[in-house]
């Protein structure tokens, strides 16, 4: 009996084919979205939990020579006679390839991702061809460009951009000879081994990084993503909500009818089951589908996100993964069953001789929305407890989600609110009719407004943090890149053959010199700066205690950037121990964006002191931009430097600025398809509406009100709830991203933004949602105005 | 990364081909083969055979706490050569290093990796040099050396004196290890005194024993069929010593090497000994016996032997159970259990 049922709603949908549209679509839309966010934040992390594993270093204790020079491999092999398990690591590069070059025998486990036996054993230890492992497309790079060429074997999980092999290999390709870069403690050393100093005096000890890892900083992005992916599902389904509903109430007739004809109840039921369960499959499938789509065209922004953000590396290619028709399904599922089982109950509860009359959309009586009022101030509640005392990032995304589904729920209650203070200042006759009729409306565009609500704010919210970023970054480059030539030399006589070289050429040379610390228990990078005038003008300090520059020149204290003022609690005048110094007051705090460490500014003279061991091999030049190509030229011929070893300011900037400006393209489309996705919504519910609007406004036309009239209103009427709409959109808009910028960026990456105001984007913004919704009302106020009298005059003789 | 994968990479011909345990049945082309008839020429002997593909330093000890407990200790270096006509200095002849203590609460064991021809690792004859790391087995002589290894969970450091003189198992050194007449190059040194000092995270041990070494090397000592061995050094009370081993394969293949506590060997071929599990334990995952009845009828030796501790499983790249035994019956005494190939 079932099938012959569907046949009887198939018939329906024969008959509005745009109803069949506007439920599928809407279902597909919110699963695309959903399923999209999925997709990329599940390619991006199988990228790089490999890349972790291969790459990441800072699990491990690590000895390198301070004055960044290779270590001979003697020192390796005496470390290990003298019982210190090390290993050896050296990095190259070959055709934009890194190149990780490693001691199979006495690596850590961890340090590079499993392999089963492949190829020729003899292979992989050098004199003969080699071997080298990583993914696809790097090792053919690396491979083609090696004569003679390596044995290659694929290890699809490898990092992108980097491949392993021997160590001899590397140093090979790199042509230093018997040298490493660093050596890589393993975790467990044996008992009884001698103080490092007495093997290896010369080398200095880095602690694995721990907690500031790149894992953690890229699990909040993904974090981000995730609640981005929420939100966009949310939205969709009001959307699939009120499509829903809108399919219930025109069967509401048919339904009577076929039971009248005899059909029980139960098997009613059940057909109706079956045919949401058809709809959703169908639905999500093309969202599944969709969801790769906007996936496949944003990972390559996502790579460049991550890579511009934390240096980490995300494969830019997205496969179809079963998992994620099994989610994009499933959640299609759980939405339909979600949006329709109070619709599929009121079937159920109807009684058989009810009037066919579709009921106006469930008018919230007063109860409702008073028990609205107190869940959403509840939230409000919540969300302000969250922002004074939660602590953590996922306080911070519960601030958010509770402050946007409070606002969300508010909503309804607030327009009503705005339209009775309207209602009660209209003149009576028309003008009163319409704010009553516009107030009796709300109910039923509650959810369409809602989405638009959550939309606009998501929208608001997140520009506002990616241009606030964006200023702060700029600034922040223009300090850091002040210099305009970059110099890299590999030794302390090349380095001395270069300053001697750029004395009297250049205006300035600033050397470049640090070391790693463990700073108020941190771990911190310390550089010493020349006192130049470069800093003073360049550099802004977040909090200063005058003269600061000054001070710093003359070794009175040292700079620390935010990261470490925050985690370690430090703030200005405190006293830090660095290196072998004790106690160097804190003369100034600066933003050090995008650095997932602590750092410290010293004197240069205060930390050659220090640290006399220290050769500066990089320096920051100061000419004028116009010579920088000839004084290039010049160090190049007189120097014997390769073309690597300089830098320009303009191309480090150029690549940075467009690093960024990629980096949060992701957010942007997303934030596009939301919009679209609610002014879809709107579209819906005003479509709805109309179809059953005609019996309340059959008595206004018969009060002598053109159709055109009315068509007109009907339009105001949605250009009116839009704005207000707008209007409440802003206020929580800017919460948003005072909570994404003051407390969930500080949680995840350790410094809080300034926060800039766009308004004239927020105009563009607001322009953008009435003209979303006066297109939405377009046609449904349209086919008011077109309602055939007859059609209105029905009103009276049939349903009355 | 995973070590032990990249290791089993490495060591694929041995490994992976699936032949005898550890790749000791694989084909040896290109490889020195054993001969019998070898005149051994020492000091030099001692030292590396890079013409071969495999080699070993094996030295295995059961030794006594001042408060009468018993301890076993070992101490392995291995060489393999990935490729044939590799000079001793070439990066691809392999060490391996393997070390282990039995103590009355555990077995422990550790293992060391490294590349020919960096000084990570190498052996020496005259002084005679063996070592890997932080590891050795070093002297001004074969018969006195100074044994060290260190582990995260223990360390130590003893001195090895010998008592007796070297012994040639087989026809002189030419021990022959299946019916298709694999063989390998095989004498020890079975008489060592061993006395030193063993640490452990909760403190230091005074121990003293005796201790055999085993020298080894070939290309491919096993036949394809065979899958592992089980392998006896036994110490009787009266002085005299036992290596007796089984190569299981399709057929068993035995041999043994008794040793007057004179040092006069006397070298029995296949089926005169005999070994039978007697009870098996689960250990790793698989199922191995440590409870076995070991005859040589010919010197009238029926005894029961039973591991110290049943867990003394080597948990190492190529895994396999080593530990102290001691034994009853016809005779008593203590000695040593290697068995491979028990999956």
């Amino acid at each position: 009996m079932i099938p012959t049922i569907l046949r009887g709603f198939v018939g329906h949908w024969r008959r509005n084919p745009l109803q069949l549209f506007t439920v599928l679509a809407g279902l597909a839309l919110a699963t695309a979205l959903w399923s999209g966010v999925q997709a990329i934040n599940a390619e991006a992390r199988a990228s790089y939990d490999g890349a972790a594993r291969t790459l990441d270093q800072g699990l491990f204790d690590r000895l390198d020579d301070p004055s960044g020079a290779s270590i001979p491999f003697d020192t390796f092999v005496a470390l290990r006679r003298a019982g210190w398990l090390v290993s050896p690591v050296i990095e190259t590069e070959v055709a934009g390839v890194t190149v990780l070059g490693i001691d199979p025998l006495t690596a850590p486990a961890g340090l590079a991702p499993a392999t089963g036996p492949q190829g020729d054993a003899p292979q992989v230890i050098p004199p003969e061809r080699g071997v080298v492992w990583g993914a696809e497309a790097t090792v053919g790079a690396v491979a083609a460009a090696l004569d003679p060429t390596p044995e290659t074997v694929i290890l699809p999980e490898a990092a992108p951009g980097t491949v392993l092999t021997d160590l001899r290999l590397a140093q090979r390709i790199m042509g230093r000879g018997d040298v490493v870069g660093s050596l890589i403690l393993l975790p467990d050393q044996p008992l009884g081994r001698p103080p490092l100093d007495e093997v290896a005096p010369g080398l200095r000890l880095t602690r694995a990084a721990g907690e500031t890892d790149v894992a953690q900083l890229t699990d909040s992005f993904h974090l981000n993503l995730t609640a981005f992916g929420f939100l966009s599902f949310a939205v969709g389904l009001f959307i699939v909500n009120g499509a829903i509903g809108l399919t219930f109430e025109q069967r509401r007739g048919m339904v009577r009818t076929m039971r009248a004809l005899g059909v029980p109840l139960g098997r009613l039921v059940a057909a109706l089951a079956v045919e949401l369960v058809l709809i959703a499959l169908v639905a999500g499938g093309i969202g599944v589908a969709l969801g790769y789509l906007i996936a496949a065209a944003l990972l390559p922004d996502v790579a460049a996100t991550l890579r511009g953000l934390y240096g980490a590396e995300v494969g830019g290619a997205v496969s179809l993964r079963p998992e994620w028709w099994i989610s994009g399904l499933g959640i299609a599922l759980a939405g339909t069953a979600a949006a329709s089982g109070a619709a599929l109950w009121r079937i159920a509860r109807m009684p058989i001789l009810a009037s066919a009359r579709p009921r106006a959309w469930s008018m919230a009586s007063g109860r409702g929305l008073r028990l609205q009022w107190a869940a959403g101030l509840a939230l409000l509640a919540g969300a302000g407890a969250l922002a004074l005392w939660g602590e953590g990032l996922a306080a911070g995304f519960g601030l958010l989600g509770a402050m946007l589904i409070g606002a969300a729920l508010l909503l309804p209650g607030i327009i009503d609110l705005v339209l009775a203070i309207g209602l009660g200042r209209a003149e009576p006759g028309l003008r009163q009719w319409f704010w009553a009729d516009t107030r009796q409306q709300v109910p039923g565009l509650s959810l369409a407004l809602m989405a638009l609500l959550l939309a606009m704010a998501a929208n608001v919210g997140v520009s506002t943090m990616v241009s606030s970023f964006r200023l702060t970054f700029v600034g922040f480059l223009d300090q850091r890149l002040a210099s305009e030539l970059y110099v890299r030399t590999d030794s302390p006589g090349q380095a001395a053959a270069f300053t001697d070289f750029a004395e009297g050429r250049a205006r300035a040379i600033l050397p470049l010199m640090s070391v790693d610390e463990t700073v108020a228990g941190l771990p911190s990078e310390v550089y010493g700066a020349r006192d130049d005038a470069t800093y003073r003008e360049n550099w802004a300090l977040l909090a200063e205690t005058g003269a600061a520059w000054d001070e710093l020149g003359r070794g009175a204290g040292v700079l620390v950037n935010e990261q470490l003022a925050r985690r370690a609690g430090l703030a200005l005048g405190d006293a830090v121990d660095v290196g072998p110094a004790q106690g160097l007051p804190i003369l100034g705090v600066y933003g050090d964006y995008g650095n997932p460490i602590g750092q410290v500014i010293m004197g240069e003279a205060l930390f050659r002191s220090l640290w006399p061991e220290v050769e500066p091999l990089n320096f920051g030049i100061r000419l004028p931009p116009a010579e920088v190509p000839d004084f290039v030229a010049e160090a190049r011929e007189s120097l014997d430097l390769p073309e690597q070893a300089f830098v320009d300011q303009a191309s480090i900037k150029a690549l940075s600025l467009s690093v960024f400006d990629r980096t949060f393209t992701v957010t942007g489309a997303l934030n596009v398809l939301t919009l679209a996705v609610a002014g879809f919504a709107i579209l819906m519910s005003l479509l709805t509406l109309a179809a059953l609007r005609v019996p309340q406004l059959a008595p206004v036309w018969a009060l002598g009100v053109g159709r055109r009239v009315i068509g007109r209103i009907e339009l105001a009427r949605a250009v009116l709830l839009a704005a207000l709409t707008t209007l409440a959109a802003l206020p929580l808009g800017l919460a948003l991203a005072w909570a994404l910028l003051a407390v969930v960026n500080v949680e995840a990456f350790g410094w809080r933004l300034p926060m800039y105001l766009f308004p004239l984007d927020y105009l563009r913004l607001g322009a953008l949602a009435l003209l979303a919704s006066v297109l939405a009302a377009l046609w449904p106020a349209r086919r008011l105005s077109r309602t055939p009298p007859a059609e209105l005059l029905k009103v009276f003789s049939n349903e009355r | 990364m995973n070590v032990r994968l990249l290791l089993f990479l490495i060591l694929w011909p041995f490994a992976a081909a699936a032949q005898g345990f550890g790749g000791l049945g694989t084909d040896a082309e290109g490889f020195s083969d054993p001969e019998p008839g070898r005149v051994f020429s020492f000091p030099a002997d001692h030292g590396a055979h890079p013409d071969y593909r495999i080699e070993w330093w094996y030295l295995t000890a059961n030794l006594d706490a001042p408060d009468g407990s018993q301890y076993g200790l070992q101490w392995t270096l291995f060489r393999f050569a990935l490729a044939p006509d590799l000079p001793l200095g070439d990066e691809r002849q392999i060490w391996m290093g393997h070390a282990a203590v039995t103590t009355p609460q555990a077995h422990l064991s550790t293992e060391r990796f490294a590349r020919g021809g960096t000084g990570q690792a190498g052996v020496q004859a005259a002084p005679f040099s063996a070592w890997i790391d932080d590891w050795e087995m070093t002297g001004p002589d074969f018969d006195r050396m100074r044994l060290r290894a260190s582990a995260p969970d223990f360390a130590y450091d003893m001195t090895l004196v010998a008592e007796g003189p070297l012994v040639f198992h087989g026809q002189d050194g030419y021990s022959v290890k299946s019916g298709d007449g694999q063989a390998s190059y095989y004498y020890s040194q079975p008489f060592f005194r061993i006395e030193g000092e063993l640490v452990l995270p909760d403190g230091e041990v005074a121990l003293e024993g005796h201790a055999w070494l085993d020298r080894e090397w070939s290309s491919q000592p096993l036949s394809d069929d065979q899958d592992g061995w089980d392998w006896f050094s036994l110490v009787f009370d009266d002085g005299a010593r036992l290596m007796g081993f089984r190569l299981r394969g399709e057929t068993d293949f035995t041999a043994a090497s008794w040793i007057a506590p004179d040092g006069s060997l006397t070298a029995y071929p296949d089926g005169a000994f005999a070994v039978e599990p007697l009870e098996e334990v689960r250990v790793a995952g698989r199922d191995v016996p440590v409870g076995w009845r070991v005859t040589l009828e010919d010197q009238g030796v029926d005894i029961r032997v039973d591991a110290v501790r049943q867990d003394a499983w080597m948990d190492v790249t190529v895994p396999y159970w080593e530990g102290p035994v001691s034994f009853e019956g016809s005779h008593s005494g203590r000695g040593y259990l290697e068995m491979t190939g028990y999956e």
